[in-house]
């Protein structure tokens, strides 16, 4: 029904597919107007492919296969429907997708979510499917006034009869619609055609956000249904040598304890007694071979390991045959923490196991995989389990989990109670609960030759993988060098004729994961740095130096220039200000900020604004696009400002947001963003805005201090002024 | 028992006095609008109205509602509150919008007390509310744009 | 900028500060004047004295004076102590913000104390912090009138050395309280007493209530010295 021409010229998508039509489940149309979340129950309807039903009442119903954690999945891809459609808007409503190979992401091969692709990924897709729907809503009609079909018009779900104005809306011509087959190749609207791609469409999920309506995971009733806390060992790689519950079950509310294999959990009628009852709860734990896990002797070992050579990511050149030749060198590390998703919904799930059956609701990003788990853990076929995808309280990679561990709790102790359970963590159990974006040590040298230019380039990465010794590995290692690890730092693309980029691999343990903007949100801070590190050496200014290092790139350097020219990077900053820029390319897009940075009376750092310019390719949603940067300024900013997690004796030391910052409403800078009009290929939105924040910020900081900031999060003494 | 009025309707419920405001909204009367962030007053998530006051509900025991009214987001429907509402839609605040209902609360009473704030005020009075999408601007730019329309009216 | 010797503005300067400490002295003497014909405890017939007396200590002072002085002074160096210590200090903040923790950090929700030193808006202290203790590890600590001074009367200790906040101390138009109420304030007010119950997670003030109470007894009795 539709090609993947989109998918095979993605790398991205060839690194990380992961359950290759493992799913064997019949096709089926998904479920109709009975399960609708609007409750519209006495309407025929009418399906001409998986993702679209339009009822006779007139309402098209959009069923989407990419999660909504935030992103606008639920308004872009309906809209790229309805614009094929000649819908009228205001008919038009989104549906969850049941889970079903119909439905898998077209480039990972499975129904997921992520990598900042929901938009790209199905524009072919939902286009032909809205395409679909047109052609035999028109036919129907032709066939209804005996006229032909090329005579006839489309506009704001109506068909029209150009030469005598007869209408029919979409409604009204469903049952006939539905005998009528759509051909395999559609043709599709002239771009100036469009009515609602490129342009500002307000968010279809905005009303029931803002009235409490809205059903996340944690949100979802079902009858008689238990809550579950987990006890779940202090440290990473612990398991539980005893417990004594005996506490716990006097608590009024709670029910059972049971245990599973990532720990203990407290069954109840309610979150409270769970958590009194997990309060109470006594258990020794074996702490196992992490127990000694602490965050100075790590940084010590990861120090020890960047003077290893390390698997090589990229080598141009000889840097040994020009290494003498430079006049000046710059030889620095960076290093970035562990860092947690946080996001604001707590992780969590229900499921309801039964002898012959198994359904989950749930926020997750990954269907298929937490399907099969289910499946496996139930000892239940495929097709025996059901799972509903709800909103999700934010994702930012923390729900694509390849264990599928919050679903697999839920299960367990379901099945353990024979009763629909929810497992909901608590902020604690977020931000301890590992899965995080991987610690990273970055050693890296450079030459500049007597005009400034770099000669070479040595940069060798220390960070753990998440993808070695697991399904993700056959994808996405190769030649020994995880690309989620070196991303945004071995496909420079700053012109360096001798360039040598390598990676170590630290020690596995702590449980590592992808998160918003994955290795470029480490990366790009170093190269970012180095970049403006290089600039200063050559005296020259950090736009025009890169710039000039940019030539053979047009797209980043239309980019460039647009963000340098709508900050006025050419006139004086104000004074008691910084200014700094960064540029770095991701998930298919470019983007690039200027920030205005100055110092508070209280020794904290005010970023007062952020220029924004991205290059995403054809837009679909402008709003959406302009929403996602200010919200990866946001995220960028909390982790350049506050994030960190460490460890002392195994532990984590954070625990909520008292200790694991997020950036406030009084911190958040004004953030002006600048789409390109580009003829470019369409790229992603949701995380490529993230990787420049914090070097864009930390170099503004550097105009200030005359300290380069090497180490995030920021310190005060960052902050002093250059002795 | 304790007795307990939210939005306008009374409820006796039967839970430990102890027990958070939110659990008892949550779990025993099923209004899940209110949401779960953080537990230790940090985010905002689960702010509710007690007698006009936008209280931390995750750290408030049921024990301090008795006798009092809690508002929540679903019984939210005043003036200042359809106001709010349409603004949100008008500048496409959420994202995920988890964060959302304890930001509409959090503003109302901002509205309520400051009825046209300045930019210090909205970072005075919203600075409670963490959204980690990161929705801020757009909150402040609802909130500005809800104190200039024209009083709504209410049922 | 002229040196400060040989200004003729600083000899102006100390006048003013005299007749400050006039002022002062009347002040604090007031309530107790008003009250003349009324019952006045012993114990605050013995405060009004020794604050009097205090104001005085620039006449010749007899040896037993002296040491009296320095007694007051030593016990308001331990009463100092206390008041620099997070769980007082924290809610005398040099600014508007209330401050946090054991490292005194800027209350995170960028709280602001208000007009009646009870928050602003939808970040009331209140809000958040409960009539009492909310149970478990960095809770919010509760006191049923949890506040800041207010806006007109902020009693800051942030910053203070020990002779300038034994001044502010003593000065009634920046305590808002005679004498007596402040020694009340600090015998029994719950709020102050919430210090030595912070909840877990806080450090104590490093010594008892009740050795901060005699300690800050002592200095008022003794003459409420201001220490050197």
């Amino acid at each position: 029904m539709y090609e993947m021409n989109n998918a095979s010229r993605r790398n991205f998508l060839k690194t990380t597919a992961v359950v290759g039509g493992g799913l064997l489940l019949g096709f089926h149309m998904p479920a109709f107007a009975r399960n609708s979340r609007f409750g519209i129950t006495d309407v025929t309807n009418f399906a001409p492919n998986a993702f679209i039903r339009i009822g006779t009442d007139d309402i098209i119903t959009v069923i989407v296969n990419h999660s909504e954690m935030g992103q606008g999945a639920y308004t872009s891809l309906p809209m790229l429907v309805a614009d094929e459609l000649d819908a009228d808007w205001s008919k038009v409503r989104f549906e969850s997708a049941p889970v079903d190979p119909v439905y898998n992401h077209p480039g990972f091969g499975m129904q997921g979510t992520g990598g900042s692709t929901s938009t790209w990924v199905e524009w072919d897709r939902f286009r032909n499917a809205g395409a679909a729907g047109r052609y035999m809503l028109v036919e129907a009609a032709a066939q209804t006034w005996g006229v032909d079909a090329a005579t006839c018009k489309t506009e704001k779900g109506f068909v029209i009869h150009t030469a005598t104005g007869r209408k029919l809306s979409y409604g009204q011509l469903v049952d006939k619609a539905a005998a009528i087959k759509a051909p395999e190749k559609l043709k599709l609207k002239d771009p100036k055609d469009y009515k609602f791609i490129g342009k500002p469409v307000k968010r279809l999920d905005t009303p029931e956000k803002i009235n409490g309506t809205a059903i996340f995971g944690i949100d979802v009733k079902v009858p008689n249904l238990l809550t579950a806390l987990i006890a779940r060992p202090p440290v990473f790689g612990g398991k539980a040598k005893s417990f004594n519950a005996s506490k716990v079950k006097a608590i009024p509310g709670v029910i059972e304890v049971v245990e599973i294999d990532r720990g203990i959990a407290i069954v109840a009628n309610g979150f409270w007694p769970a958590k009194l009852g997990r309060d109470a709860l006594d258990v020794v734990w074996d702490e196992g071979a992490l127990a000694s896990l602490d965050s100075s002797t790590q940084a010590k070992q990861y120090e020890e390991l960047a003077n290893q050579p390390g698997a090589v990511a990229t080598k141009e050149g000889d840097i040994a045959s020009v290494k003498e030749k430079a006049v000046k060198t710059i030889e620095v590390a960076y290093d970035l923490p562990y860092l947690a998703h946080a996001p604001m919904e707590p992780l969590n799930c229900v499921a309801d196991v039964k002898a012959d059956s198994c359904e989950i609701w749930v926020g997750t990003q990954f269907q298929t995989v937490d399907l099969m788990t289910a499946a496996h853990i139930t000892g239940l076929k495929p097709n025996q389990v059901k799972l509903h995808t709800t909103l999700l309280g934010g994702g930012f990679g923390r729900r694509a989990v390849l264990d599928a561990h919050f679903v697999s709790e839920a299960v367990q102790v379901s099945k353990a109670m024979k009763a629909p359970v929810k497992v909901i963590w608590t902020r604690e159990d977020d931000i301890r609960g590992g899965y995080y974006r991987p610690k990273a040590h970055h050693k890296i040298s450079a030459g500049l030759d007597a005009s400034g230019k770099p000669l070479y380039w040595q940069h060798n990465i220390v960070c753990q993988s998440f993808a070695v010794g697991t399904p993700l590995e056959a994808m996405m290692v190769k030649d020994g060098v995880d690309s989620t690890a070196v991303e945004g730092a071995s496909d420079l693309p700053y012109h360096i004729p001798n360039l040598h980029v390598a990676w170590n691999m630290a020690p596995n343990g702590v449980p590592t994961l992808w998160w918003r903007s994955v290795g470029s949100s480490h990366t790009a801070f170093v190269v970012e740095g180095m970049i403006d590190e290089l600039a200063k050496a050559a005296d020259k200014d950090p736009y025009q130096y890169r710039r000039m290092l940019l030539e053979k790139h047009p797209r980043l350097l239309n980019v460039l220039d647009t963000v340098a020219e709508k900050a006025g990077w050419k006139n004086p900053v104000a004074a008691g200000r910084g200014r700094g820029i960064a540029i770095h390319e991701s998930f298919g897009s470019v983007v690039a900020h200027v920030a205005e940075v100055s110092i508070t009376k209280n020794n904290t750092l005010k970023v007062h604004k952020v220029v924004t310019a991205i290059d995403c390719g054809q837009v679909v949603n402008p709003d959406t696009i302009k929403a996602q940067m200010e919200g990866c300024v946001a995220f960028g900013l909390t982790a350049a400002l506050y994030g960190e997690i460490t460890f002392e004796k195994g532990r984590v030391k954070q625990r909520n947001f008292h200790d694991y910052k997020i950036l406030r409403m009084n911190e958040m800078p004004l953030v002006e963003v600048h789409i390109l009009d580009s003829k470019e290929k369409m790229g992603g939105v949701g995380e490529p805005g993230v990787p420049p924040v914090a070097p864009a910020v930390m170099n503004a900081l550097f105009m200030l201090t005359g300290k380069r900031v090497r180490s995030l999060p920021l310190r005060p003494d960052d902050l002093k002024k250059k002795a | 028992m304790i007795n307990l009025k939210v939005n306008g309707k009374a409820y006796q419920v039967d839970v430990d006095p102890s027990t958070p405001i939110l659990w008892v909204l949550r779990d025993t009367l099923g209004l899940n609008g209110t949401k779960f962030g953080c537990g230790m007053a940090q985010c905002g998530a689960c702010t509710v109205h007690l007698n006009g006051d936008a209280i931390r509900s995750c750290v408030s025991p049921v024990s301090r509602a008795a006798g009092k009214e809690i508002m929540t987001i679903e019984g939210l429907s005043d003036d200042i509150t359809k106001r709010l509402q349409e603004a949100w839609i008008a500048e496409d605040v959420p994202q995920c919008g988890y964060c959302q209902s304890g930001q509409i609360m959090a503003a109302a009473v901002l509205l309520r007390n400051k009825p046209n704030p300045t930019d210090n005020d909205i970072d005075l009075g919203m600075s409670g509310n963490i959204c980690r999408c990161g929705t801020y601007q757009r909150v402040r730019n609802a909130i500005h744009r809800a104190a200039k329309m024209k009083p709504k009216a209410v049922k | 900028m002229k040196k400060n010797t040989g200004d003729s503005r600083f000899s102006i300067k100390y006048f003013l500060y005299f007749v400050l400490a006039l002022g002062f002295i009347t002040a604090v003497a007031q309530p107790f004047n008003n009250k003349k014909n009324k019952t006045i405890s012993p114990e605050n017939k013995a405060i009004a004295a020794a604050t009097i007396t205090d104001a005085t200590t620039i006449n010749d002072k007899s040896d037993a004076d002296k040491k009296r002085e320095e007694e007051s002074a030593n016990a308001f160096n331990e009463v100092y102590k206390v008041l620099m210590h997070p769980r007082c200090m924290n809610c005398h903040p040099s600014g508007d913000a209330p401050l946090q923790g054991d490292d005194s950090h800027i209350h995170v929700q960028n709280v602001t104390r208000g007009p009646d030193g009870k928050g602003l808006y939808a970040m009331k202290c209140s809000n958040c912090h409960q009539s009492e203790n909310v149970a478990g590890l960095n809770m919010p600590p509760g006191n049923p009138n949890w506040h800041l001074p207010p806006a007109n009367m902020k009693m800051i200790f942030q910053g203070r050395t020990p002779a300038q906040l034994a001044r502010q101390l003593k000065d009634p138009k920046q305590t808002g309280k005679s004498m007596t109420q402040l020694l009340e304030h600090v015998e029994h007010d719950k709020l102050v007493l919430g210090g030595w119950n912070p909840g877990d997670g806080r450090t104590l003030p490093p010594m008892s209530h009740e050795e901060f109470a005699k300690n800050f007894r002592e200095w008022i009795e003794k003459g409420a010295a201001i220490p050197q």
